[in-house]
């Protein structure tokens, strides 16, 4: 039984990357770009799903952690000519695990609102930093920068496309999602989850849970990090918008929509909240208040679908 | 140096004008943060929604004020409405997600504050918009005419916090909802109706941010975004006064404010915002119960 729902698990895995790695080649300019994006907040959306859906943490800072990905990404494609992009990987990543062990050390005393509120205070205070340290930062204008080549050093050097934009991002978002899967079927992942069931029973057994959420917050953080890197390398700019905590709520809002706890219904989540956006502004025009709309569908999921758009199959994804 | 070196350095009157100002701005917050703490301390509802609340009474106010020129018709109005909104979204929103977890309200909460915001932008577009002050007397403070109107904010938001309490304390509605706040199960058994408590103090909650959002409306512009920082304000306060703790978050916002005011003599009032989120990280790390509340036992 284990064995064959495994084997359709890998299946529909293959299929659903396949179609994702054929998608560019059939796809217009606009979606494919689009596509792309869709995979870089499902990224961060499947980051924040191990706090949310694994131990039960919701982050309401995630901006942070994206947004100093951005950064640290412009500082390395600004400060290194040619503008190289393992550099603007490293700079990004270092970055946003500095960040997160800094959020993660105060915020992780603290349970339920509070964690959120936290985090959320944590991320207006880096907005702050970055918006008001204009001489570093750009302030409201943010940073402009000029994109990477694709290289690996030795091997091949190429220009990026939309096409092996797209297939970049791809592979980073499929890697960040085996190793996330692999984490939370770990050992680790178990804790998280046993914390998320019932916290003073997991101190009690004798994990030190406080370290656990601490790992489980940077390791949240760097892959959010990790998302803020591709951004910048694809639309070519940092700016303080990104780390305002509305980007955070719309984290969330890509989790809740998708399902939590699944890794890839964040991903899902995110998707369909960017084609309901795209959707409702051809059909009424820019200016028309998209989130009134979505809003709306977001309440209506909290208090109809809990689960999300793939919680039907949380337990098939979690096997 | 000498003391009186030291002495002389000190502003002195900047610091006495931005005393008042962190007490005017203190009081307006402690009437949005009062709200906030009823509402969470009644049922557990962090509530995310309480700037745009705060942002459309402001706006409600605008449109009374255009249509009748009359400032206090426009304050008690706003209240009104925005006491019905909140009480519809409380029916709508929170109610069928009474008994699940409460992180499933901050959420919904998030939810209206969206389309709230969202519908202001659409609906009055991102210029801000003025409200006249009702009277624009002045006296003098060292250099500064300083406005009369101030202190009247404050002096009005401290009567109806005043009131507010006299009511919690005596009112039977009030006792009730103390009584809800206590023990939600046994005020039901009680033949309290546990629901419509709920809804009222939602009400009531929402009808404060309102009138201390147009209160405050003549002081900075109306726009849509002026809930969010508000709404951050009043968390960090309602979290370092402790949480569903009236005297407390009064105490606190008045506290925070006036840090923030003299913070503001040294550097740009943007950064200063930095000096209530430390205060806020360091409350939750010492006293995680809140600063103005008894050493819990």
């Amino acid at each position: 039984m284990t064995k064959r729902t495994n084997t359709s698990y890998w299946i529909a895995f293959s299929i659903v990357l396949a179609l994702l790695i054929i998608a560019p080649l059939v796809l217009p300019e606009f979606w494919r770009r689009f596509l792309t994006e869709i995979l870089i907040w499902g990224l961060l959306a499947m980051s924040s799903d191990i706090l949310i859906g694994y131990t039960g943490m919701i982050s309401f800072g995630h901006s942070a952690f994206f947004g100093l990905g951005m950064y640290g990404a412009a500082a390395a494609l600004l400060m290194f000519s040619p503008p190289n992009l393992w550099l603007a990987l490293a700079f990004g990543l270092v970055a946003s695990a500095l960040i997160a062990l800094f959020v993660a050390y105060f915020s992780t005393r603290l349970r339920d609102i509070y964690f959120a509120i936290t985090t959320l205070i944590f991320s207006q205070i880096f907005y702050v930093i970055v918006f008001t340290w204009t001489e570093v930062t750009g302030g409201e204008n943010g940073l402009n920068f000029p994109r990477p080549r694709l290289a690996i050093p030795g091997l091949f050097s190429v220009p990026f496309t939309s096409e092996t934009m797209h297939w970049f991002v791809l592979a980073v978002v499929t890697a960040s999602y085996l190793i996330l899967r692999r984490v939370t079927r770990s050992p680790f992942g178990m804790v998280l989850q046993s914390i998320r069931e019932n916290e003073p029973r997991t101190r009690a057994i004798g994990y030190p849970v406080e370290r656990y959420k601490i790992v489980a917050v940077m390791l949240s953080g760097l892959f959010a990090g990790l998302a803020g890197v591709l951004y910048a390398v694809q639309n070519r700019f940092a700016a303080p918008d990104f780390i305002f905590f509305l980007v955070s709520g719309e984290t969330v809002i890509f989790n809740v929509m998708g399902g939590i706890g699944t890794l890839v219904g964040p991903i899902v989540g995110a998707g369909f909240f960017l084609l309901m956006r795209e959707f409702l502004s051809r059909l009424f025009g820019d200016q028309f208040p998209y989130l009134i709309p979505l809003g709306v569908v977001f309440i209506v999921m909290i208090i109809f679908l809990p689960q999300g758009l793939l919680g039907f199959a949380r337990r098939w994804l979690n096997r | 140096m000498e003391l009186t070196a030291i002495l002389y350095s000190i502003p002195w009157d900047q610091i006495l004008i931005q005393t008042i100002n962190g007490i005017v701005t203190g009081m307006i917050l402690a009437l949005i943060a009062s709200g906030l703490t009823l509402i969470f301390g009644i049922m557990d509802v962090v509530n995310f929604a309480h700037g745009e609340l705060f942002m459309l009474g402001a706006y409600i106010g605008v449109i009374v004020l255009a249509t009748t020129g009359n400032f206090w018709l426009a304050l008690l109005i706003a209240t009104l409405v925005v006491a019905l909104l909140g009480a519809a979204i409380q029916i709508v929103t929170l109610r069928p997600l009474l008994g699940r977890d409460p992180l499933t309200t901050i959420l919904a909460t998030f939810g209206v504050s969206l389309i709230l915001q969202n519908y202001a932008l659409w609906q009055f577009g991102p210029v801000a918009r003025k409200i006249q002050e009702p009277f624009t007397g002045h006296f003098t403070l060292f250099y500064l005419e300083y406005p009369w109107y101030r202190l009247v904010i404050a002096g009005l938001s401290a009567a109806i916090i005043g009131g507010f309490w006299l009511f919690l304390k005596h009112g039977k509605y009030g006792i009730w909802i103390r009584a809800t706040t206590q023990d939600r199960v046994m005020a039901q058994a009680m033949g309290i109706p546990v629901p419509w408590v709920h809804t009222a103090a939602f009400a009531i909650g929402a009808g404060m941010a309102a009138a201390s959002g147009v209160l405050f409306g003549p002081l900075v512009g109306v726009n849509h975004t002026m809930g969010l920082d508000w709404v951050l304000k009043a968390f960090i306060v309602v979290v370092v006064g402790g949480m569903g703790n009236l005297g407390g978050s009064i105490a606190a916002a008045i506290f925070i404010s006036l840090l923030e005011a003299y913070a503001a003599i040294w550097v740009s009032p943007a950064q200063a915002v930095i000096v209530s989120f430390i205060v806020l990280i360091l409350t939750l790390l010492f006293r995680p119960t809140g600063l103005f509340v008894p050493t819990p036992k």
